[in-house]
């Protein structure tokens, strides 16, 4: 019996990833069209390595296997790992990417819902750092003959010349901090098949494609509307100002929106109840830092894309966050300050000098 | 006997420096990239801490109990100095490698906790010998966790074992063509690895800790019955 209002409450964790996986597929048809269907044979390797890891660990922790294994958590942190690693990654790298999901980032960290890491940012960034050539090498655009990219995920000798391209992120980086080119933006955008329309040639449908999901996912309300618009708004807003002050350097908003993992972080990423924030203002704060910090390491950094690493530091300042941002409890006049301060004293609003007094007085018993 | 078992015990399992105490983490992390700098470093470490420990129990009547942090300080650091003069002189190219981490061994937690908890309080010989074994416990730690490191992140083992013996050359364990796996020889590997480490040592006393309480329940039925 539920207390009032007796609202049925279908959302169950096997519906919310049912519906997430659903949300993901308009942005991988456009990115089968573009880009060939080897990132469909990436996407099947990943999840039935999550699926057998899963339940591995499931088995290994004394866990009901079927239960968990069919709430199709892994599935959606497989899908994610196989979206964010280049589709011509060999298959073992696929293949280790799932397993440090799950096995490290999942389930040593505790399991679904205990994890403080997103799994799928964790395998990007661990083999980005251990392989980061291997996570560099992008399909060329419109390049999309299947034969010669399985024989790049299959065996080791692989003949790339003809296949390989930086990312559009990656291209704009080398150009502009080539002193000898002095390149201005304009100029490169028009000049590399790399860049379509807004952003990068074919990337900004898959972008697209995982902005229809995500509104869908918006429309059925799996996730809230805090955590994307904070992500795009604060993205734009930053591109747009450095843009405005030195257009040469800085590329604009929709560049930024419609390249790297942009709009998958937005709705896909930063959006996870398990590693994100849960207060609406936490949401927020999270969503917007992470789009700075993405901003900031595509623009100074070194790496691809800086999206995985803005979403892990988040992560970390995710209790933090949390902690500041309890909303008012109804009757109360002034939100409590902490949810530990909130809970155990009856009367309330003790002095936040009391308190520490009283912490002191305790220590040397400990 | 049983004064000096319950020491290796302590030293090499129980209270081990780094899986129990979680001592001296600065250079086991730092220098366990490979397992020759790892070993090399943890022998480094054994002598200076059998020495000191041995030099403060046989001074312990001689030091003003209010000054001996400093005191003991100064007998490590000029033992450690013996011991950095020792490999540059003798073992150059790894004086090389290990660099400041040898000097540092001064401020090693490991070197200064067995110095006041056990040194400070027992006779010399109980003393040096409770250094050794916790310098024991130091290396084959970070000796494994060297190894590991070694063995996953570029698939050799011993490798820079020419700058000990000369002529010596690093096993290629894994094939030719492994890929190596970067991240576990930059610094985050080292933590992963070593939480996986101090992981299976709890999984291990918790074993022993289950197994002894079913020999117990057994036992008592057995004399219940």
């Amino acid at each position: 019996m539920h207390s009032s209002p007796h609202i049925l409450q279908p959302a169950s964790v096997r519906s919310v990833m049912t519906k997430v996986l659903i949300a993901l597929l308009p942005g991988i048809a456009a990115y089968v069209w573009f880009f060939g269907s080897a990132i469909l044979l990436q996407i099947a390797l990943a999840s039935v390595t999550a699926l057998v890891a899963e339940a591995i660990m499931l088995r290994l922790r004394d866990k009901p296997v079927m239960l968990y294994l069919g709430d199709g958590s892994a599935l959606v942190t497989a899908w994610l790992v196989a979206l964010t690693f280049p589709p011509i990654a060999p298959w073992w790298l696929t293949v280790l990417g799932v397993l440090i999901a799950i096995v490290v980032a999942k389930h040593l960290y505790g399991g679904l819902g205990q994890n403080p890491f997103n799994p799928a940012m964790v395998a990007f960034c661990a083999m980005i750092v251990a392989y980061p050539q291997l996570m560099s090498q992008w399909p060329r655009s419109g390049f999309n003959t299947l034969e010669p990219m399985l024989h790049a995920i299959f065996f080791s000798d692989r003949q790339l010349d003809a296949l390989v391209m930086a990312t559009p992120l990656d291209a704009l980086r080398t150009i502009l901090r080539d002193p000898e080119q002095r390149a201005t933006i304009a100029g490169i955008l028009g000049s590399h098949a790399t860049f379509g329309n807004i952003g990068g040639h074919g990337w900004e449908w898959v972008a697209g494609g995982y902005l229809l999901g995500g509104l869908w996912l918006l429309q059925q309300r799996v996730i809230t509307w805090h955590v994307p618009v904070a992500f795009i708004v604060t993205l734009a807003l930053i591109a747009s100002i450095f843009n405005s002050i030195n257009p040469a350097y800085f590329v604009g908003a929709n560049f930024h929106l419609f390249t790297g993992g942009a709009m998958l972080g937005a709705f896909f990423i930063a959006t996870d109840p398990v590693s994100g924030c849960t207060t609406p203002l936490g949401k927020i704060i999270f969503a917007a830092g992470a789009a700075t910090l993405t901003w900031i390491i595509r623009s100074f950094g070194g790496y691809p894309d800086g999206m995985a690493f803005a979403i892990l530091l988040m992560n970390l300042l995710v209790p933090l966050i949390d902690m500041n941002t309890q909303p008012k409890v109804f009757g109360h006049k002034a939100p409590p300050r902490s949810p530990r301060s909130a809970r155990p004293s009856p009367q309330g609003g003790g002095s936040s000098l009391e308190r520490s007094g009283g912490a002191s007085e305790r220590k040397p018993d400990a | 006997m049983s004064v000096y078992r319950e020491i290796t015990h302590n030293g090499l399992w129980k209270q081990n420096a780094i899986l129990a105490q979680l001592l001296g983490l600065c250079p086991l992390l730092a220098v366990s990239s490979t397992m020759v700098n790892a070993v090399s470093l943890g022998l480094a470490t054994i002598l200076v801490m059998g020495l000191s420990s041995l030099a403060v129990s046989a001074l312990r009547s001689f030091i003003p109990y209010e000054i001996r942090i400093p005191v003991f300080i100064l007998i490590i650091a000029a033992l450690v100095t013996i011991v950095d003069l020792l490999f540059n002189a003798y073992l150059h190219d790894l004086y090389l490698v290990l660099g400041i981490f040898i000097p540092l061994i001064v401020t090693n937690c490991i070197v200064l906790a067995r110095v006041e908890a056990f040194a400070a309080k027992h006779s010399a010989g109980l003393a040096a010998y409770d250094g050794v074994v916790m310098g024991v416990g130091f290396v084959w730690v970070i000796g494994l966790l060297g190894a590991l490191r070694e063995l996953v992140g570029q698939g050799t083992l011993f490798s820079g074992i020419e700058m000990i013996i000369p002529g010596a050359t690093a096993w290629q364990i894994l094939p030719e063509d492994y890929p190596g796996f970067l991240l576990a020889i930059l610094p985050p590997g080292a933590f992963f690895v070593l939480g996986l480490m101090i992981a299976g040592r709890n999984w291990l006393d918790h074993r022993a800790n289950e197994r002894a309480k079913a020999r117990l329940l057994a036992q008592r039925a057995a004399s219940a019955a």
